[in-house]
C-alpha cells in the first residue's frame, strides 16, 4: 500500500489480523521517504512483511514510471535500514523452486542446499547440488506473490498510448455494486490470457482492460470477497497466498494490498474448498 | 485487529455477557476467517450446565436398535434370512461431560459485532479425530455441510467447534507459574490427569527477556487432547465385552481385541520447551514488542504450527488471541486419508478357488508317469518275491 497513505490503510486490512504496532508505523513512515528520495523512485509502497522463525522481514516496493514492469524491492528487519533485492530472472526462479524448501528463517544469508539426482539415459546418476541464498528465495516469492496474488481495481491503472502503465488520476472508486462483484478486479501483471473473441472485446476499454481479471482464476472460489468494518470496505484476500489482503473503499480512490505471511504458496487449495 | 474493530467486539461481548446469565467469565478467544464471512469467537465459563439434549438422542438409538434386532428375529422365523453383515462399527467414544476436557468452556459465535451470537455445541471426540484428518475452509455460515473424506460427523458449527478446541488446547500458554494445580491430589498416584487449576496468589511476574529468551518460562494451561479425541482416557475394550454377552446368539465368538494401551498425555502445566518439533520447525517463535524501548516491551510468542495463534505476557498480565483461517499448518502438503481397502467377500481357500483342468497331453504325461511307477512296484515285488524264493 502507498506510503501516503499507509496510517489509515493498515487499520483497514487489521481484520485479517496482523497489523503493525506504532513504532513500526512511525518508522516506517520517515524511512520510505527518504528511500523514495535515495533511490528516486516515482511511488514507494509498504509490501508487507515476510514472517521467518527468528526474525520478520519487512518488505518495500519502489515503482518507476512503469507501474507494471519499473519495480524494485527492498528489505529491512527494523524498518529503518533497507537493502535491495536482486530481480527475479528465470534461471534464479527455477534454483529456488528446486531447493528452497521449509520456512524462511530470518537470516538473509542462510544458505538452503539440495541434493538433486538426475538419472541420465546410459544409466548414469549425476548427483546436482542447487544452493540457494535466502535472499534470492526473498526475491523469487515476492515476484510469485505478485505474479499471482497482486491485486487492483478496474480503472486504476491506465495503459497511454506508449505502452507505459500509469496510475489513473481521475479514478473516483468502483460504485458499491461493482464491488461486490470480483470482475472489476485485475491482477497487476504482464496479462496471461489471450484476447477473447470480438463480442467481448467490445465491452472492453483498451486503455484499462489491458490485465487479467481475477474471476477466471483456477480454482474458481481461491477469493474470499468480504465487506468489513460495518460493511463500509471491500476487502479481498486470497485463498492461494494466505495472508495477502487487498482492501478498497468504494467510491474513492482508495486501495491498496499488502502481504502479511509465510512466504508460502497455498497447494493444499484444491482440498479445501 | 483494527482498533474500530476491537471497540466493536468489545461492546458485543458486553451485550453478550448481559444477555446470558449463566456466564460467569467470558473472554475475546478470537477471530476465524472464512470464505464468505469470518467468526468471532467468545470463550465462557458458565456456572451451570444445561442439561444435554444429546443423552436422548442416545436413548432413542438404542430403542431403534432393539427394535431393528426384534425385526430381525421375526423374519427370521418366516423367510430364509439374507446374510447379515457381520460388520460392527467401531464404539463411539463417548463425549466428556460440560465442564471437563475439551468442553470445558462454551463458545459463541458472531459474525459481526452487533449481530446476535450463536451458541456452538459441544464438542464430541470422533469430531476432534476426524477435523484432524481434513483441511477445509470455513465458509461462513454454521449450518453449511462440510464435504470431506472421510466424512466429517457435523456440520460446520461442529467443525469450528472442534478446530477452536484443538487450537485451544495446542496454543493457550501462561507464564510458568501464574497457574497452579488444586493440592488434593498430592497424596494420590498421578494416574488421574490433573485438569484444575487456580490462579496462583503468590505469583511474581517473570522479567521479559527471561520469558523470550527460554521457552520453559511458558506452560500449556489447557488440557491437551489424546489420540482418542477426549482429554481424559476411556477404556473402551471394557464397553465391546458387554455388548458381546447381550447379543451372544447370533453372532459368531469374535476375537477378543486386545487391551489398547492407555492413552497418556504431557499432564497440565507442561513448559513449551517439551513441545515437539514438526518438520525441522520449532513450534514457536519468540519475540519482543519493541526492541527500541525494552523496559516496556512486552514479550510476545507467535505459533508456527497454528499460524495467528499469539500470547503475550507483560510483568503479572498475559493474555492469549488467535486471529487466523484455523488451520494447522502441516509443512509440505496435505494429502487425504485413503479410502480402506476393500472387504474380501469370502475368505480364499483351495475349495472355492477353480484350479485349471489338466489338458489331454497333461493328463497322458500322468497317465505314463503312473504305469511307470505301477511297473517299478511289480518289478520290486517280483525282486522281493524272487529274493525270497532265493533264500528258500
Amino acid at each position: 500500500m502507498d506510503s501516503q497513505t499507509l496510517y489509515f490503510s493498515l487499520e483497514l486490512v487489521a481484520g485479517s489480523g496482523h497489523i503493525l504496532n506504532i513504532e513500526q508505523r512511525t518508522a516506517l513512515q520517515t524511512s520510505l521517504m527518504i528511500l523514495r528520495k535515495n533511490y528516486k523512485f516515482g511511488r514507494v509502497l509498504f509490501w508487507g512483511k515476510i514472517l521467518g522463525l527468528k526474525e520478520d522481514y519487512f518488505i518495500a516496493q519502489g515503482r518507476g514510471e512503469d507501474e507494471l514492469k519499473d519495480k524494485k524491492n527492498l528489505y529491512s528487519f527494523n524498518c529503518m535500514d533497507w537493502f535491495l533485492l536482486p530481480p527475479a530472472t528465470n534461471c534464479l526462479i527455477n534454483e529456488v523452486s528446486k531447493a528452497a524448501r521449509g520456512r524462511f528463517i530470518g537470516d538473509p544469508s542462510h544458505v538452503y542446499e539440495r541434493v538433486l539426482r538426475i538419472h541420465l539415459e546410459d544409466d548414469e546418476e549425476h548427483e546436482e547440488v542447487v544452493k540457494v541464498s535466502e535472499e534470492n528465495r526473498l526475491a523469487v516469492t515476492i515476484h510469485w506473490i505478485d505474479e499471482e496474488a497482486s491485486v487492483v481495481p478496474r480503472g486504476a491503472f491506465i495503459k497511454n498510448p506508449h505502452g507505459i502503465v500509469q496510475m489513473n488520476r481521475s479514478f473516483c472508486g468502483l460504485s458499491d455494486s461493482e464491488a461486490r462483484k470480483l470482475d472489476s478486479f485485475l491482477h497487476f501483471r504482464e496479462p496471461r490470457n489471450q484476447k477473447e473473441s470480438i463480442l467481448g472485446m467490445c465491452e472492453l476499454n483498451q486503455t484499462i482492460d489491458f490485465l487479467d481479471v481475477l474471476s477466471d482464476d483456477i480454482p474458481k472460489g481461491s477469493w474470499s470477497l468480504q465487506f468489513e468494518c460495518a460493511r463500509k470496505v471491500c476487502v479481498l484476500r486470497s485463498l492461494l497466498w494466505l495472508g495477502l489482503t487487498f482492501y478498497h473503499v468504494p467510491v474513492t480512490p482508495h486501495n491498496g494490498y499488502i502481504y502479511i505471511g509465510n512466504g508460502y504458496r497455498n497447494l493444499d487449495l484444491n482440498f479445501m474448498l | 485487529m483494527g482498533r474500530e474493530e476491537l471497540q466493536r467486539v468489545f461492546l458485543a461481548l458486553k451485550q453478550l455477557v448481559e444477555s446470558q446469565p449463566v456466564i460467569q467469565r467470558c473472554r475475546l478467544w478470537g477471530k476465524i476467517l472464512g470464505t464468505q464471512s469470518n467468526y468471532i469467537v467468545a470463550e465462557a465459563e458458565c456456572k451451570e450446565w444445561e442439561d444435554e439434549e444429546e443423552e436422548k438422542i442416545g436413548d432413542e438409538a438404542a430403542e431403534e436398535e432393539e427394535r431393528e434386532a426384534e425385526t430381525r428375529e421375526g423374519d427370521e422365523n418366516e423367510i430364509d434370512p439374507l446374510p447379515q453383515s457381520t460388520y460392527k462399527p467401531p464404539p463411539l467414544v463417548p463425549k466428556e461431560a460440560m465442564g471437563t476436557g475439551a468442553n470445558k468452556f462454551v463458545y459463541y459465535v458472531c459474525k459481526e459485532p452487533g449481530l446476535p451470537w450463536v451458541k456452538l455445541p459441544s464438542v464430541s471426540p470422533a469430531q476432534i479425530t476426524v477435523a484432524r484428518q481434513i483441511r477445509k475452509f470455513f465458509s461462513g455460515r454454521l449450518d453449511s455441510p462440510v464435504n470431506s473424506y472421510p466424512p466429517f460427523p457435523g456440520n460446520e458449527g461442529n467443525y469450528l467447534r472442534a478446530q477452536i478446541a484443538r487450537i485451544s488446547a495446542g496454543t493457550q500458554v501462561s507464564p510458568q507459574g501464574f497457574f497452579q494445580t488444586g493440592e488434593e491430589e498430592g497424596d494420590e498416584e498421578d494416574e488421574a490427569p490433573r485438569d484444575s487449576y487456580d490462579v496462583n496468589p503468590d505469583f511474581e511476574g517473570i522479567s521479559v527477556a527471561e520469558m523470550v529468551e527460554s521457552l520453559s518460562t511458558w506452560v500449556h494451561h489447557i488440557q491437551h487432547i489424546l489420540q482418542q479425541g477426549r482429554c481424559t482416557w476411556v477404556n473402551l475394550a471394557v464397553k465391546r465385552e458387554e455388548d458381546q454377552n447381550e447379543d451372544g446368539e447370533a453372532e459368531e465368538t469374535e476375537e477378543e481385541p486386545d487391551e489398547p494401551e492407555q492413552e497418556v498425555g504431557p499432564p497440565l502445566l507442561t513448559p513449551l520447551s517439551q513441545d515437539a518439533e514438526i518438520f525441522n520447525t520449532p513450534p514457536w517463535t519468540t519475540k519482543m514488542s519493541s526492541t527500541l524501548t525494552s523496559q516496556h516491551a512486552a514479550a510476545v510468542l507467535r505459533s508456527n504450527l497454528w499460524p495467528g495463534a499469539y500470547a503475550y505476557a507483560c510483568g503479572k498480565k498475559f493474555e492469549n488471541i488467535y486471529v487466523g483461517w484455523g488451520l494447522k499448518d502441516v509443512g509440505e502438503g496435505y494429502s487425504p486419508p485413503l479410502p480402506p481397502l476393500p472387504q474380501k467377500e469370502y475368505p480364499s481357500g483351495p475349495e472355492i478357488t477353480e484350479a485349471q483342468d489338466p489338458s489331454v497331453e497333461e493328463e497322458q504325461v500322468l497317465e505314463e508317469a503312473l504305469d511307470e511307477q505301477e511297473a517299478e512296484q511289480e518289478e520290486l515285488d517280483d525282486t522281493d518275491e524272487g529274493e525270497l524264493l532265493d533264500d528258500d
